[in-house]
């Protein structure tokens, strides 16, 4: 591989880590809070209330079942107007972000539903209001099952990633789009895709070893 | 003495897939202040619904809870919240904060009641103490074992100082040396800080030896209601009888032969009636089972005799019972 190429993968890893990690961030930001209140205002649970269930399962269930690549596209005039260009790095975090929310949503209501219904009588019985039985009570219990879900997340984030290339988004995605498919430089193509398989390995890997730690 | 709780005509249906469900019918009593009050009934009898309603986590359908005078259901939330803190409640699975240590457990109610840091941890500390855990405050639950893990929960349950404790089938899944260990620790808490304890269980044997008085539930209904001696020494309701006595585990040897019965209280154990009744009768009766217990002190035991197949024998043997002053009752073939 020629000395440009190298410089280009070094690029590309730089990239998807800058993507991955702040769409995962900028995802959590939002689709935890919207994974409580799906949680928190399901049936029976401690704020149920149907209305607002039925309309944030019904956003999350929609956006959900864009596929990305569709999302990206119809995503072009928001990323636009959020950061002022459709393609680069920093655009690309944008659709990132948005195919993440609901992904990150979901996650979060499994893992506090597993929380034993005990627990949160036990706070109901000590007088606790619903908002500190949430933050002291459910989500310390689900920390390590939240964990797990994060890697499994970011992993999705980074695989995300790889498909901005294809509307012009920085990173390996690009980089194994435009060396190793159009070029056809197979070589490219085959140490883009091991660097991701390995990035989503330790990902995966650190989010066990984490929430392993963590559980007590 | 203090009425703690009072329910009054109290009725809980649940509604489940358009069918109705009663679960409490028509339950009037009152808890008194000090007292160890037992709550019990076979499973879905709706004891653990009947706890419910004390503090509010379960609506009553119709009827009414009051604590202290104060009626619960027109509480608003803010309201029923700081009544909870007063009534402490302890579960059979024990609820506790698994990713928590034993000590950050206990001062839970206390953040709660907004009291400030340090004073907490002093107060977390001494709970601590009184269980006799004081040495674990920095374990996890999952690394204690059952009975342990109800002693953090009855520190947790103290520690924000409530005027009554509710136990849910708090010993039902410990075994017997520990489930008396921890009726131990509820018994001296009662008489230290004069808590008022309710307690609900399917076992007479915790009502036996700490409850001063006992409700005994039958689906849904209140079947008897009294000191918990008065109901040992002769239940009234067929539930009750259910309870105090285990069923016979034997038939009559003859057509004719009868089974009944004899019940007798604290005094009277100490005399030998069957070797009074042969040296003045001649009639001899066969011993099919025995069983006699100690209730908070005194002796309490039961007999089921065999009687021998003729009928005037059978009347003079039962009667020489009653007129001893012995309770007698027949006993149906299985």
């Amino acid at each position: 591989m020629s000395e440009y190429i190298i410089e280009a993968i070094r690029n590309g890893i730089f990239e998807t880590l800058t993507m991955t990690f702040f769409a995962s961030i900028l995802a959590y930001l939002a689709g935890l809070p919207l994974g409580i209140v799906l949680y928190a205002s399901a049936k029976d649970r401690i704020l149920s209330n149907r209305g607002v269930n039925f309309v944030v399962g019904l956003i999350v269930n929609i956006s959900r079942s864009l596929p990305f690549l569709i999302l990206l596209v119809l995503l072009i005039p928001f990323t636009r107007l959020v950061t002022g260009s459709s393609i680069g790095t920093t655009a690309s975090i944008v659709p990132l972000t948005v195919g993440a929310i609901p992904i990150v949503a979901r996650m979060v209501e499994s893992s506090l539903s597993e929380v034993s219904p005990g627990i949160i009588e036990a706070a109901t019985s000590m007088g606790a209001s619903p908002l500190y039985i949430i933050t002291h009570f459910i989500l310390p219990e689900a920390t390590p099952s939240l964990l797990l879900g994060a890697a499994i997340n970011i992993a999705t984030v980074l695989g995300y990633s790889a498909m901005a290339g294809v509307i012009g988004g920085g990173g390996l995605g690009a980089i194994a789009l435009q060396y190793g498919y159009y070029r056809y430089q197979k070589e490219v193509l085959w140490t883009t895709v091991t660097i991701l398989v390995i990035m989503v390995m330790v990902i995966q890997e650190s989010g066990n070893v984490i929430a392993k730690k963590v559980r007590k | 003495m203090a009425e703690v709780f009072k329910l009054d005509h109290v009725y809980k249906n649940y509604k489940n897939d358009g069918k109705e469900f009663l679960a409490l019918k028509d339950v009037s009593l009152s808890i008194n202040e000090g007292e160890i009050f037992g709550i019990i009934g076979m499973s879905g009898a709706g004891k653990s619904t009947l706890v419910r309603t004390l503090n509010r986590l379960e609506n009553v359908s119709e009827g009414s809870v009051s604590f202290y005078g104060q009626d619960l259901s027109i509480l608003k939330d803010k309201d029923l919240r700081l009544i909870r803190r007063q009534i402490a409640m302890i579960f059979q699975s024990f609820n506790l904060l698994n990713q928590r240590s034993v000590l950050s457990n206990v001062m839970q109610p206390l953040r709660i009641a907004g009291i400030p840091r340090a004073q907490r941890k002093e107060k977390a500390l001494e709970m601590l103490r009184i269980v006799g855990l004081e040495d674990k405050k920095n374990e996890y639950p999952a690394r204690l074992s059952g009975g342990q893990r109800q002693r953090v929960a009855i520190a947790r349950a103290l520690a924000a100082d409530p005027k009554v404790l509710l136990c849910d089938e708090a010993t039902s899944a410990l075994d017997p040396k520990i489930t008396g260990e921890i009726l131990d620790l509820l018994k001296t808490i009662n008489e230290t800080r004069k808590l008022t304890i309710v307690i609900i269980t399917h076992e007479m044997s915790v009502v036996e030896k700490i409850c001063d008085r006992v409700a005994i539930i039958d689906k849904g209904e209140l079947a008897e209601l009294g000191e918990v001696k008065e109901i040992f020494r002769n239940p009234k309701s067929e539930p009750a009888r259910k309870l105090v006595f285990p069923s016979n585990p034997f038939d009559p040897s003859g057509n004719d032969s009868r089974l009944i019965r004899i019940v007798f209280d604290g005094l009277d154990a100490n005399r030998p009636f069957i070797a009074d009744l042969v040296e003045k009768t001649g009639k001899k009766v066969n011993i099919l089972s025995a069983n006699t217990k100690s209730v908070k002190g005194i002796g309490y035991g039961q007999m089921v005799l065999e009687l021998p197949e003729n009928k005037n024998d059978q009347e003079e043997i039962i009667s020489f019972f009653k007129k001893s002053g012995l309770s007698v009752q027949e006993v149906n073939k299985a």
